[in-house]
């Protein structure tokens, strides 16, 4: 249950750290004033993942095209070591994106991480699906029934 | 979820210049059978990979080539590994492999168990990568055959028993058939199913 | 037959360099900025990314500055730059049904949950030239209304409730789906081997062939059961960490086609279905591709197949651009001797076929004497 839970609020961080922009990033993440030294593992590199589809939405898997994306693996210093990968071509983001999720092995780093830099970053993307979310709904179509004039 | 550290350790340390250049050795190596090379690659495969079979398999193996390991090599430690450093999914079954790493030759599979192509597509068919005691010292097979000056002889230790039996069948498929890489430690042979075995001792 | 010929070096290295130039136009006209062109000619960086099988809106937007606007030659470029990088590795299948929808409508049904969104489409404009634009007008941005966060439930599923709509292909994973870009093709091709080609196929290739079913080329009574074109989220499996990854989001354009199917030995009458999924926003390639997809069930329905929509060999074979422009446009390449050959023999044919015609005169001479 546990694992479940760190796994999920892992996903959920790699998920904010893909999704934002690199210079909201850096921007928070110096305020942070962490800099650990570390070791690349693999990458960062540029690379392709096959995105897959699903016939009729809901059918079998099928290959649609590919997505350019960036990965990289760090070892920090204490051995904990970290992951990420990103939809386009961000060196610096997939590199910092991993060191962040090797300090995050620490739960209390990980704790001041969430604060400082996800949260802020989930807020904002968050809000910009919101308005989104709203500007879609003011197209929305509001079907009425003439009246028939019978009297 | 923390991860056995060792298994994300020790792929190339640069993985482009490196895996290109081990692919040159390893294409002129293909290109005259039987002719022993030297890989010096910076890598440090899991114990039971030596430097060759482990920088071969970084250079070939990725997402679409899936790979099968014999039963030395069979382990969780070495899937992770590979999956790591490559990108390479195992095999479903040993005649889906594109590659085979054998850890044990004296005791695998006949090559006829493994993808032996069509003859529309001779090039859906397996490589084997074989890890031996040694590439010398053993009982001397000769060849010849493309990109065999006259002959070439080579005396590895440890090839399957029936070894003569078996490249002959291979050679009888052709264009069908599987390409053998020969490795001991540092070193590196290819025999393509090109090479015509033609005796076992002179 | 090629003749290797040296020469024309410095007449190619200036071609270049003209190319350039002309790229770049009048220097007293700003140059075009990436971002411009991905803000505001999104839908043809949409057209290169689906088109070229990248999804990256930056370098379709490069090689849409790179092949001066010429969209095919920009798709041509993305397919180029494509193999130079490796595969990491495939996605999870896209949940269509979780999408943040930009836009959602239905033909088949007016009250729908969720309801018709219409987003930002050219549908309701009259298009008419808007003289504004030639300048810089202000824009007011796109209206709110707040919103009830009401699931947006896919259309076949409702009609699926009712059963009058075939089943979904099984979602149970039998085998890793094929890819064209990996294995040759050899026909019959699977359906989803058929979609991953139709995807990245021609969009006016696509629309002219849907265009044809419509017109009676193998006619499938089409209702747009439902476009939705919106951001979806994607996630990567890695086996380091034993889960899938979310690595960000894609926009994707659904079109579920409902046919009315009358049925066959093996199956009752019932609507059946075509799919088109693209990148990005690209509608008219979703549904023109959802229409050709159903065409080519036909031998699976058990139908006649009578119309080249329906030929999967013809439509897969054609549909892909870069493809299609490499074969015809070979023919600018020197033919120097297979042209000579030709001359030839059109020469001796030209001659035989005078002394034929001298001695069949010379025959009619003869007898009329």
């Amino acid at each position: 249950m546990v694992d479940d839970r760190m796994t999920a609020m892992r996903k959920d961080r790699m998920a904010v750290l893909a999704r934002g922009s690199t210079a909201r990033l850096h921007e928070l993440w110096r305020a942070v004033g962490l800099d650990p030294a570390y070791r690349m593992l693999r990458g960062p590199e540029f690379g392709l993942v096959m995105l897959r589809g699903r016939v009729g939405g809901t059918g079998h898997a099928f290959n649609l095209g590919e997505a350019s994306v960036t990965r990289a693996s760090v070892r920090l210093e204490d051995g904990s070591i970290g992951h990420a990968m990103a939809l386009g071509r961000d060196i610096a983001k997939a590199k910092l994106s991993a060191v962040i999720d090797a300090l995050c092995s620490s739960d209390d780093v990980a704790a001041r991480i969430e604060m400082a830099v996800i949260e802020p970053i989930r807020a904002e993307l968050n809000e910009a699906d919101e308005t989104m979310r709203r500007q879609t709904a003011a197209t929305r179509v509001d079907f009425f029934t003439m009246a028939r004039g019978e009297d | 979820m923390i991860v056995d550290a060792d298994v994300l350790e020790g792929g190339f340390t640069n993985p482009v210049l490196e895996s290109q250049s081990t692919f040159r050795i390893l294409m002129d190596a293909m290109a005259r059978p039987a002719c022993v090379v030297r890989i010096e690659a910076a890598i440090a495969p899991p114990a039971t990979l030596g430097i060759a079979a482990g920088a071969v398999a970084c250079t070939l193996i990725d997402a679409d080539t899936p790979y099968w390991l014999d039963v030395v090599f069979e382990s969780d430690a070495l899937h992770r590994w590979l999956a790591f450093h490559t990108g390479g999914r195992r095999a479903a079954t040993m005649a889906d492999a594109v590659f085979a790493l054998v850890g044990m030759p004296c005791a695998m599979p006949s090559f006829d168990r493994f993808a032996q192509g069509s003859h529309e597509y001779p090039d859906r068919s397996a490589t084997l990568i074989l890890q031996l005691e040694s590439l010398d010292g053993g009982e001397p097979f000769t060849f010849e055959g493309p990109g065999i000056k006259e002959r070439a002889t080579i005396a590895p230790r440890g090839l399957p028993a029936n070894f003569v039996e078996q490249w002959s069948a291979n050679r009888k498929r052709f264009p069908r058939g599987v390409d053998l890489v020969l490795t001991a430690g540092h070193e590196l042979a290819c025999l393509p199913r090109s090479a015509r075995l033609i005796s076992a001792k002179d | 037959m090629y003749v290797a010929v040296k020469g024309g070096e410095t007449a190619i290295n200036n071609a270049h360099r003209l190319l350039a130039d002309r790229r770049r136009g009048n220097r007293a006209v700003p140059s075009l900025t990436l971002d411009q062109i991905t803000e505001q000619l999104a839908l043809g960086v949409d057209r290169v990314m689906s088109e070229g099988s990248l999804y990256d809106r930056r370098l379709a937007a490069l090689a849409i500055k790179q092949a001066r606007g010429d969209l095919i030659e920009a798709i041509f470029l993305v397919r180029a730059y494509r193999t130079t990088l490796p595969r990491f590795g495939h996605s999870e299948p896209l949940d269509t049904e979780a999408m943040l929808v930009q836009r959602r409508i239905s033909a088949c049904y007016k009250d729908l949950p969720g309801g018709q969104l219409l987003g930002p489409t050219f549908d309701y404009t009259h298009r008419l030239l808007d003289d504004e634009l030639d300048g810089d007008p202000q824009v007011e941005q796109g209206g709110q209304r707040v919103e009830s966060h009401e699931s947006i439930a896919r259309v076949p599923d409702i009609l699926d409730r009712e059963g009058l709509v075939e089943e979904d292909y099984g979602s149970d994973e039998v085998a890793e789906p094929g890819d064209i870009n990996q294995t040759p093709m050899s026909f019959p091709l699977d359906r989803s081997m058929r979609l991953q080609a139709l995807a990245r196929g021609d969009e006016g290739f696509l629309l002219a062939l849907g265009y044809s079913t419509q017109r009676g080329y193998a006619r499938s009574h089409p209702f747009a059961g439902e476009i939705r074109i919106g951001e979806v989220d994607v996630e990567v499996f890695m086996p380091e960490l034993g889960f899938a990854v979310p690595i960000g989001r894609v926009q994707v354009t659904e079109c579920q086609m409902v046919n009315q199917f009358k049925g066959s030995a093996k199956a009752p009458p019932q609507f059946t279905r075509g799919y088109g999924l693209v990148f990005g926003q690209s509608e008219r390639k979703a549904m023109a591709m959802s229409l050709c997809d159903r065409a080519l069930r036909a031998e699976e329905l058990g139908e006649d197949i009578v119309a080249p929509a329906q030929d999967q060999e013809f439509v897969v074979s054609h549909c892909d651009n870069v493809q299609a422009t490499g074969f015809v446009e070979h023919l600018k390449l020197p033919h120097y001797v297979d042209f000579q050959a030709e001359l030839v023999l059109v020469r001796r044919m030209r001659a035989e076929h005078e002394d034929r015609a001298d001695v069949a005169s010379a025959e009619v001479r003869e007898a009329a004497e």
